[in-house]
């Protein structure tokens, strides 16, 4: 079964040509893609993660508050009950913060420059090891 | 690739271009004549060189006026104002959901209290300052009208350009606010009051640059934008207060320069000459002036890689070189750590060296257009041009940009190309040095970026409680009530309103909620 995957640019940053680049990607990786576009609060994200049953959340942010809209979205899920949803962020990110997105609930990080088949390889990976959901 | 060798853009090239490539003469008339293709102005630059702009602005209105000097006292001959998001998409920096984003990618200013800090003793009457302002750009006119007066300089004399382009914002850029409706009336208001007012300051910078940076190609970057410089010109025409020739010259335009050297070139040299042609031709403009396009560009952006970064340095010299070659009138060249962070001192001073030396050292700025007649340059300028018509013809029997945008097409068309570039740079048909080719193991640099302390976030926060504490609530309350009932009414110019807004220490989310209520939000097709 296709792997469903919540594509999502939170917070106000607008540069989204890695976003939509990801979910192409995805998409045409056999993957079941929902893309919501920019500026999205993270508990809307979470909701409609849970609303659509997604297993992974992707999220793409070039601002620079990565840290803090990861951690509001992983919270997020959790408060909605889905906290076994596995979130994923893609940007600007410099080597320092990698650690900092892990703490705050991203299971990995890919910094601009990713290629994109690398990126697939790690959410096969990621969502074929984790629970399936109900 | 096999197949015949082509540009960036997918031109087909020759081998070789020859006489019988030039067009006819009158197409290529000298410099500073009808249709410009070899400039606006008769000398090039010896009359005025290019302004030298860079983009800078983060944190605290203090931290940010600290730096324009520095840039001013460098030789920086022009300002250009990064505002952070919420300034950008009208929230305040005490609203809940936008605390990460306060001061970050650019300065946060709440109030015109914020706007006299961040011009503390620059002279507005002799520097010109640009602001990448969309969503928001009226607001700011109003804040940089307002400061001017606190400085006792008249309206009259103020010099600078809002970017005040909303088009582009749904599709690429993302600091939309309002519906495309209403959001056009705004800017014709703004362009209607900076010719009656403030008849120094550009009230648009029509920007292809951010449909570039999504994606677009050079061609059709150009003819987006030229298409939305019609929307905007046609808005404003449609009102039928103002003939074109009182309004067009304070019309600009702003690209993104990218590695294709010969495309670039030829890119503003056809956007030069269509854009004198569609003034001229379809608003029946008699002023020259009104004629001219004028462009400002930055050298950089999506064209910069995080691998091999101290090669964007050559990257950005290449492509300045290329802007002065095409007949930019403004530049800003990035800074070779700008795909990780904002730029350093240190980085962003070699940045404005890159122009120096172009500018003083290497002897372009002495002729104007000094490609002009070239086999080459002048075909490609031609064809160009020509895919430039096409495009623009196809949106036109769409039913023009706001139907394309609403529709979701034309974010369409940009992901599409956005995703051939990423195909052909994973395949290696494009090389990218350092990128997808002489690649090393190097790690990327861990640059010093630029985190606005928790004390600055403070800072800005005490600011607004202070300024609402201590403004009158009275004169709030009305300058509010009347920005809502002119927003109702469609032929009411709502910036002497803003103006006063302003005046009263309205914040920029106020001014946004009023008219959010009159007007609505805009709704995203999510396309990718």
């Amino acid at each position: 079964m296709a792997v469903r995957v919540l594509v999502a640019k939170p917070g106000l940053d607008g540069h989204d040509r890695g976003a939509k680049l990801v979910a192409r990607a995805l998409r045409d990786a056999g993957f079941e893609v929902i893309y919501l576009g920019i500026r999205q609060r993270p508990e809307a994200i979470a909701a409609i993660a849970v609303q659509e049953d997604v297993q992974i959340v992707g999220l793409s942010i070039l601002s620079g508050a990565h840290v803090s809209l990861t951690r509001k979205t992983a919270e997020a899920l959790r408060a909605a009950g889905a906290d076994d949803v596995i979130v994923v962020v893609g940007g600007t990110i410099p080597n320092r913060d990698v650690g900092r997105l892990e703490e705050a609930g991203a299971a990995a990080v890919y910094p601009t420059g990713t290629p994109l088949e690398e990126l697939v390889q790690s959410l096969r990976e990621l969502s074929s090891s984790a629970p399936a959901r109900s | 690739m096999d197949g015949p060798v082509r540009s960036e853009a997918g031109i087909p090239l020759a081998t070789s271009y020859g006489a019988a490539d030039l067009p006819a003469a009158d197409a290529i008339p000298p410099p500073g004549v009808f249709p410009f293709t070899r400039g606006n102005f008769p000398d090039g630059y010896r009359g005025r060189l290019w302004t030298i702009r860079q983009y800078s602005g983060f944190g605290s209105p203090e931290e940010s006026n600290e730096r324009y000097r520095y840039l001013l006292g460098q030789g920086a001959t022009g300002l250009s104002v990064a505002l952070d998001l919420p300034t950008q998409c009208g929230y305040d920096s005490d609203h809940p959901d936008v605390e990460e984003e306060v001061g970050r990618v650019g300065v946060a200013l709440d109030t015109l209290a914020d706007a006299e800090i961040l011009f503390d003793s620059i002279p507005l009457d002799s520097v010109s300052t640009s602001f990448t302002i969309n969503g928001t750009a009226a607001i700011l006119l109003a804040f940089y009208v307002a400061v001017g007066e606190k400085q006792g300089v008249d309206r009259v004399k103020l010099r600078g350009t809002i970017q005040n382009d909303i088009l582009k914002e749904y599709v690429a850029r993302g600091t939309w606010i309002w519906p495309p409706r209403p959001s056009l009336r705004l800017i014709a208001d703004t362009i209607e009051f900076c010719a009656a007012e403030v008849p120094r300051f550009n009230a648009i910078s029509v920007a292809g640059a951010h449909f570039r940076d999504a994606g677009a190609n050079a061609v059709q970057e150009m003819a987006f934008t030229l298409m939305d410089g019609i929307t905007y010109c046609d808005e404003v025409v449609a009102r039928g207060r103002m003939t074109i020739d009182e309004f067009a010259p304070q019309v600009s335009f702003f690209f993104y320069t990218h590695g294709d050297f010969f495309e670039e070139i030829a890119k503003y040299r056809a956007g030069r000459r269509r854009w004198a042609h569609i003034v001229r031709e379809r608003y029946g403009a008699k002023d020259d002036r009104s004629c001219m396009f004028r462009v400002g560009c930055v050298s950089g952006g999506a064209s910069l890689y995080a691998p091999q970064a101290h090669n964007n340095i050559v990257r950005v010299a290449y492509e300045a070189l290329a802007s002065v070659l095409g007949g930019v009138q403004s530049m800003f060249t990035a800074a070779w750590d700008e795909p990780f962070a904002i730029p350093t001192e240190d980085s962003a001073t070699l940045a404005l060296r890159t122009q120096q030396v172009l500018a003083y050292e290497t002897g372009v700025a002495k002729v104007a257009d000094p490609l002009g007649g070239s086999y080459y340059v002048e075909a490609l300028t031609d064809e160009v041009e020509r895919r430039v018509v096409e495009i623009m013809d196809d949106l036109e029997r769409r039913g023009g940009m706001v139907q394309a945008i609403e529709s979701g097409h034309l974010q369409g068309l940009i992901a599409d190309e956005a995703f051939r570039v990423q195909q052909a740079v994973s395949s290696g048909d494009r090389t990218i040095v350092g990128v997808n080719r002489f690649r090393t193991d190097e790690k990327p640099p861990e640059v010093e970026g630029y985190e606005m302390d928790e004390k600055g976030r403070a800072r800005q926060l005490g600011r607004l409680a202070e300024v609402k504490r201590t403004r009158s609530a009275t004169e709030v309350r009305e300058a509010l009530a009347a920005l809502g009932t002119a927003a109702a009414k469609d032929d009411v110019n709502l910036m002497p309103l803003l103006v006063d807004c302003a005046k009263a220490y309205c914040t920029v989310g106020e001014m946004v909620d009023v008219l959010k209520e009159q007007w609505g939000e805009f709704q995203q097709p999510a396309v990718f």
